[in-house]
């Protein structure tokens, strides 16, 4: 029995690192003044967020956060970061006005949490039973990419393609004025 | 017996709903294009982990959730580089990234 009772102190512990680190990482890019501490702290977060995923029965989307954020959307930031300014102007408003500002924003963010978590807690959530089909592994996420979600894959595969040209098209436009 | 902490769908829903706001308090707050992109992509990880919340506790196939959600990093990330090209050339046109800078349609 002390054995069982370890394991879930473990896994417990586990699951309050990947909390705290999705939680840390979302305050560092909020709250850090330079920008590539910014882009530092939406990685941090995307890692704790793969570790909330694999708590969520989905290795599949664990790999896919860290390849998929960290490894292409924070890489991208840091080229526009070198490319672009790299710090946040300094702040040039009246002090009071800007106190002013953040207790009202400060309020509406404690206001939103506090009501969506009484919105969540406040009701029970159905599970569905004994009606599970399918096991949710890999082998499945790919039978359904490729019959009942064909459509879907196909139509984000040309987004993207439209989102790379249109990409390239935008960037490269201007480059030869001062 | 009650499950254990990591298998509760309310404790996940009270963090996307944290990190949600996180993000809209940066999007707020950041004075950049490229801070502002970060906070909304905090909003968007938000969204996800919901849904895949949702997914793994209340849905009966599981693997319809991870679809959804891979079809959202994957828009995501389409975002990402038109955001970021639009940025560039506002920079090369502005000379700045700053938000209050780019005023020329202000009545």
């Amino acid at each position: 029995m002390s054995h069982i009772f370890n394991t879930t102190l473990i896994l417990n512990g586990i699951f309050f690192l990947a909390l705290a680190t999705t939680l840390a990482g979302a305050l560092i890019a909020v709250l850090s003044t330079r920008l590539i501490r910014s882009v530092c702290g939406l990685a941090i977060c995307c890692l704790g967020l793969s570790g909330l995923y694999y708590f969520l029965h989905s290795p599949f989307l664990a790999l896919m956060e860290i390849l998929i954020y960290i490894g292409a959307v924070c890489v991208t930031i840091v080229f526009a970061v070198m490319l672009a300014e790299p710090d946040e102007p300094a702040k040039d408003e009246k002090r009071a006005s800007a106190l002013e500002w953040g207790g009202a924003m400060l309020a509406m963010t404690a206001g939103l949490v506090w009501a969506l978590s009484r919105l969540v807690l406040s009701r029970t959530w159905i599970e569905p039973g004994a009606g599970m089909k399918g096991s949710g592994a890999i082998r499945a996420i790919g039978l359904h990419l490729l019959t009942t979600y064909g459509m879907a894959f196909e139509l984000i595969s040309l987004a993207l393609l439209v989102a790379i040209v249109g990409a390239l098209a935008i960037a490269r436009s201007g480059r030869t004025k001062p | 017996m009650t499950p254990p902490l990591y298998d509760k769908l309310q404790i996940y829903l009270v963090m996307a709903a944290c990190l949600m706001v996180i993000g809209i308090y940066g999007l707020l707050r950041r004075r950049t294009l490229i801070g502002m992109l970060i906070s909304g992509e905090l909003i968007f990880s938000a969204a996800s982990l919901n849904l895949m919340a949702f997914s793994r506790f209340t849905v009966q196939d599981p693997a319809v959730g991870q679809i959804f959600v891979l079809f959202i990093m994957g828009l995501a990330a389409a975002e990402v580089a038109i955001a970021l090209s639009v940025i560039l050339a506002v920079y090369r046109n502005y000379r700045s990234v700053s938000t209050k800078e780019l005023a020329d349609l202000k009545g």
